[in-house]
């Protein structure tokens, strides 16, 4: 007997990020998922960002790991809340994986919470987590042919930063390149070009995240919900 | 890989549908999986037949139909093929695009005994 089905096989993991999305919103909370290869420097760029913002803004951060708690360390040091999930050899973070870390946060005191996700430039694009937006981050010294090798995570994402520009001297990389074939897969990317390592390009990007947090609030201030 | 993760999603809406129609055995189930979806139709294949070994599911087949990329441009009110992931509308070169086709990942039919 056959029988149609017609299911998202993903539907339990949209389910439970819907669930958290709903859940941020009343908290009047922007949330980002941050996605990279390994290496790219997604800690660092959140370092500087949180050393940058957080006397305007309250972060947190979930930070996702395969394994160590290193990276909620170093985040921690920063004086935020930040949280460490290791997936015990899962490639991404799914939104139950999120919805567990709850119990650690006060929603009603932050205004902008980063999930760093574990460094993929594949799965991690496939699975929503209840984020308003996908930030990526791709390091020149990964090679200018990324975003047709991978155009799923370019496509999904609303900003990317390239970053580790300093190193541009040293790598066959053109950025021109990038940014031709990131525009092509997603035409209304955001881009910035940064070094975590000299500073250069970071200013726009800080401008540019707390202008989003202070949209996402004054959203709800003159919002239905007053 | 997230295959894993994928067919772990599968098989718990398959014995969900099964138990809806009483089904004691499957036989096949068929899945779309959009071109830009980031799936491997070998490792999906792979897990699926590790997970339902010993399961009223075993010795079913997984059959994958990939659906290419289509976009629609509202401008031009038409539906076209997106080639090597240039997601503009290749008539009046517009950028606002919806993607129709091409990035799915679902269950499409199964069949049971």
């Amino acid at each position: 007997m056959k029988v149609s089905v017609v299911r998202n096989i993903l539907e339990a993991n949209e389910r439970i990020a819907e669930q958290n999305k709903a859940l941020f919103q009343e908290h009047h909370l922007l949330v980002i998922n941050l996605m990279s290869s390994p290496g790219a420097g997604k800690t660092s760029l959140l370092e500087k960002t949180i050393d940058a913002l957080k006397k305007d803004i309250r972060i947190g951060v979930i930070e996702g790991d395969i394994q160590s708690t290193s990276d909620a360390e170093r985040i921690a040091r920063k004086g935020v809340p930040a949280v460490q999930i290791n997936t015990g050899g899962a490639c991404h973070l799914d939104g139950n994986m999120i919805r567990e870390t709850f119990p650690e946060f006060d929603f009603s005191r932050l205004d902008l919470l980063v999930v760093e996700n574990v460094g993929n430039l594949v799965c991690p694009a496939e699975f929503r987590v209840g984020e308003d937006f996908k930030v990526m981050l791709l390091s020149v010294a990964e090679g200018d042919d990324k975003p047709s090798k991978y155009p799923l995570m370019f496509h999904e994402s609303k900003v990317l930063l390239i970053n580790k520009t300093d190193l541009l001297p040293y790598v066959d990389c053109s950025v021109e390149k990038i940014i031709k074939d990131s525009l092509n897969i997603n035409p209304e990317l955001t881009i910035f070009q940064v070094s975590c390592k000299t500073g250069e390009g970071l200013g726009d990007w800080y401008r540019w995240l707390h202008e989003s947090v202070k949209d996402k609030s004054r959203t709800f201030k003159d919002g239905p919900h007053g | 890989m997230h295959e894993m993760s994928i067919a772990q999603s599968l098989i718990t809406i398959l014995q969900e549908e099964m138990a809806k129609h009483g089904a004691t055995a499957l036989r096949s189930v068929r899945l779309s999986i959009g071109e830009m979806s980031a799936i491997v139709p070998e490792s999906l294949s792979f897990c699926f037949e590790i997970i339902i070994e010993g399961t009223p599911l075993e010795g079913a087949k997984l059959l994958m139909d990939r659906v290419p990329l289509r976009g629609y441009c509202p401008g031009c009110d038409r539906p076209f093929d997106i080639k090597d992931f240039v997601f503009v509308c290749p008539t009046c070169g517009s950028t606002k695009i919806e993607t129709i086709e091409g990035q799915e990942l679902s269950i499409v039919e199964m069949e049971v005994e």
